[in-house]
């Protein structure tokens, strides 16, 4: 056991530890389980370029030793797509929360799925901006007080894999931090993936989802929710859409062929 | 003459502005593009998306003006000579994107043509925003082309600064000569001078990635060479950890800016006409340079003594050349196609030393030399 947490620990930058992430917070579980799927299949870190933009799952990249980008809001996929293009030998892993997804980098996302860009993407959402301090996000759940809606969320949440599969991305998964063995196993699939793959993992949000939106700053209560809100594919398929409107559905949804992005023209010789 | 296949086409050539810009970016070794349609610009992209995949590069047609800029940088750090061109309304959107490419120190290459207010009319409007755009501190470089050549000769020169002190280079183009076609000399491949990034010399247990050379310039190794290197917009040590320590913050804003603000007999360049004995001289960039130097020859004529300080790097300002014409001049014009903002960094240099007026003009389209005749002729 401490073998392989050491050896795990090597893949992190250790002069920039210990983290930052709130005791109980989803994101330091979720780095955890990028480690184990990475060590599963030996990924090389000197090959890696991990990206993150702002917020608390974007701060994932700063402890990883590998190459890394990090402290823009929401142009992670602008970013990796320069990167694919220019080096497509690199695996490229973006870590996003559900306000770089779903707001300030959607559009972005969705062009990145319609062109099968050749990056895994680690969503941890953890349903609201956290590190701002607590704001409604996109995916915030309906009626959910938030400090930016103190008299509940009026807006309908974000189904970011619906978004994923119209525009043409071609793995995604959806998990939750009580999964761990689940997850980890998701984001080794979606690393082998080649095109767009996601893996989203609904997290616990002590500090501010939990204590404004839950009534309960303990983590183990918003793992809790959020599993007694969680339901598996095969759960959901013989229920209908009402009654699974404010469920997380969670499993591995689809894992699709098709060309990756090379650029928006490609020459090539005639033989 | 070189065919379209090629890396260069030497030769002489019938060509329009934005397809120079083109060609000096391909004969500076630009190996990465990435655009969003917009007005006055076009021709940049368009030309790239066929030349560019022909020379072993890639092509983005990017949903964004962000990720144009933000795809540049992503390139830049795994090597790439990167570029990217737009017009004033997406130079506005690529502010965010050049402050952290400044931050990180990635070269690249930003080319705004500039026009008005959503309509493709002439202007010189944008030359504040392209030192004081992003939030934040810093000092880019900005050159100013006045021709066809110069967008050829200025692309290259970019791309050479860019990647020699490790900053985002602006082509300051306009409209004028965006659009205009005009001779063009391409030279051989070896009669360009071309610059090369500095690269690590150390092992990757050894580098720190922001601890700079003698010119205050960090070697910089690519993606994917084992270096493994942190780039976070966020305050950073020589490590490139983020580090929130006070001296850690103003030696880093010290040394960005300092990196050029010590090399700058390097990088600003100016041209003089008929300085030598002018009691006169108009300070003048990009195509404003034109008419004023018409109205210069117009004046010679007369027998009058006016010159022309042509200023081809208008950041970082070349302070001393400025200071030399004040020196010399008993009146200095301004000459500029917007409201008058670099007339202030004029001002500011010259105007202890020597009278300094403007002769600024902003109604869509360039000077005439009558115009600016007529403005000098009421001091000489």
């Amino acid at each position: 056991m401490m073998e392989k947490i050491e050896k795990l620990r090597g893949n992190l930058r250790e002069d920039s530890l210990p983290h930052f992430f709130c005791s109980g917070c989803g994101a330091g579980q979720v780095m955890n389980f990028f480690l184990q799927a990475a060590d599963e299949i030996d990924l090389d870190f000197d090959n890696l370029v991990a990206i993150g933009g702002v917020g608390c799952t974007a701060r994932i990249p700063v402890y990883l030793k590998c190459d890394a980008l990090h402290g823009i809001h929401g142009r992670v996929f602008p970013w990796a797509t320069g990167i694919k293009l220019k080096n497509p030998d690199l695996n490229v892993v973006v870590f996003a929360g559900d306000g770089g997804v779903g707001a300030i980098g959607g559009n972005h996302f969705i062009q990145a799925a319609r062109r099968n860009l050749d990056v895994t993407v680690v969503v941890v959402n953890n349903l609201n901006f956290a590190m701002t301090g607590g704001q409604v996000s996109p995916t915030t759940p309906s009626d959910m007080n938030t400090t930016t809606t103190p008299f509940g969320n009026e807006e309908e949440k974000f189904d970011l894999k619906k978004l994923h599969e119209a525009a043409g991305g071609t793995f995604y998964s959806r998990w939750n931090t009580s999964r761990s063995q689940k997850s980890i196993k998701a984001i080794k699939e979606a690393l082998e993936h080649d095109g767009f793959s996601v893996v989203e993992i609904i997290a616990q949000c002590p500090t501010h989802f939990g204590r404004y939106a839950l009534g309960t700053g303990k983590p183990v209560e918003g793992i809790k929710w959020i599993e007694d809100q969680s339901l598996t594919i095969e759960e959901a398929e013989s229920m209908d859409e009402e009654e699974v409107k404010d469920q997380f559905i969670v499993g591995d949804f689809y894992q699709k062929e098709r060309p990756v992005f090379d650029g928006s023209t490609v020459f090539e010789e005639e033989e | 003459m070189d065919k379209i296949e090629d890396r260069y086409m030497a030769g002489r050539h019938f060509m329009l502005g934005n397809y120079a810009v083109v060609e000096g970016a391909l004969a500076a070794g630009c190996d990465f593009f990435a655009g969003y349609p917009i007005t006055p610009a076009n021709e940049i992209t368009e030309r790239m998306s066929e030349r560019l995949p022909k020379v072993g590069g890639k092509f983005l047609q990017s949903e964004d003006e962000l990720c144009s800029i933000y795809a540049v940088t992503g390139a830049s750090l795994c090597g790439a000579k990167a570029m990217t061109a737009t017009a004033s309304a997406g130079f506005n959107y690529m502010q965010e994107g050049l402050g952290y490419a400044t931050s990180v120190e990635a070269p690249c290459v930003i080319v705004d043509v500039q026009r008005c207010r959503g309509e493709n009319y002439a202007t010189q409007s944008d030359v504040m925003q392209m030192r004081w755009g992003p939030s934040g501190d810093y000092q880019g470089v900005v050159l100013a082309p006045s021709s066809v050549q110069e967008l050829f000769d200025y692309t290259v020169e970019a791309f050479n600064i860019a990647e020699k002190y490790r900053v985002p280079t602006i082509v300051m183009s306009e409209t004028t000569i965006a659009l205009m076609r005009e001779d063009l000399t391409i030279p051989e491949p070896g009669e360009i001078k071309i610059e090369e990034r500095k690269k690590p010399e150390v092992p990757p247990e050894d580098f720190l990635p922001f601890s700079p050379d003698e010119k205050g310039v960090p070697p910089m190794p690519e993606f994917g060479e084992g270096y493994n290197t942190l780039y976070s917009l966020n305050p950073h040590d020589e490590e490139g950890n983020i580090n929130w320590d006070p001296d850690v913050f103003e030696n880093m804003y010290e040394r960005e800016m300092g990196k050029i603000k010590d090399n700058i007999d390097d990088i600003t360049q100016v041209e003089e006409y008929y300085t030598e004995d002018a009691e006169v001289i108009l300070v003048a960039y990009g195509s404003e340079c034109r008419p004023a130097l018409d109205t210069v020859l117009k004046t010679r004529e007369e027998g009058e003594k006016v010159g022309l300080l042509k200023i081809d790097t208008v950041w970082p300002v070349p302070e001393k050349e400025l200071r030399e014409a004040a020196d010399q001049a008993s009146t200095i014009f301004s000459v500029e196609m917007n409201i008058g903002k670099y007339s202030r960094e004029v001002e500011r240099v010259c105007a202890p030393h020597c009278e300094v007026k403007r002769i600024t003009k902003n109604r869509g389209a360039i000077h005439t030399s009558g115009e600016i005749y007529s403005s000098i002729k009421e001091v000489i």
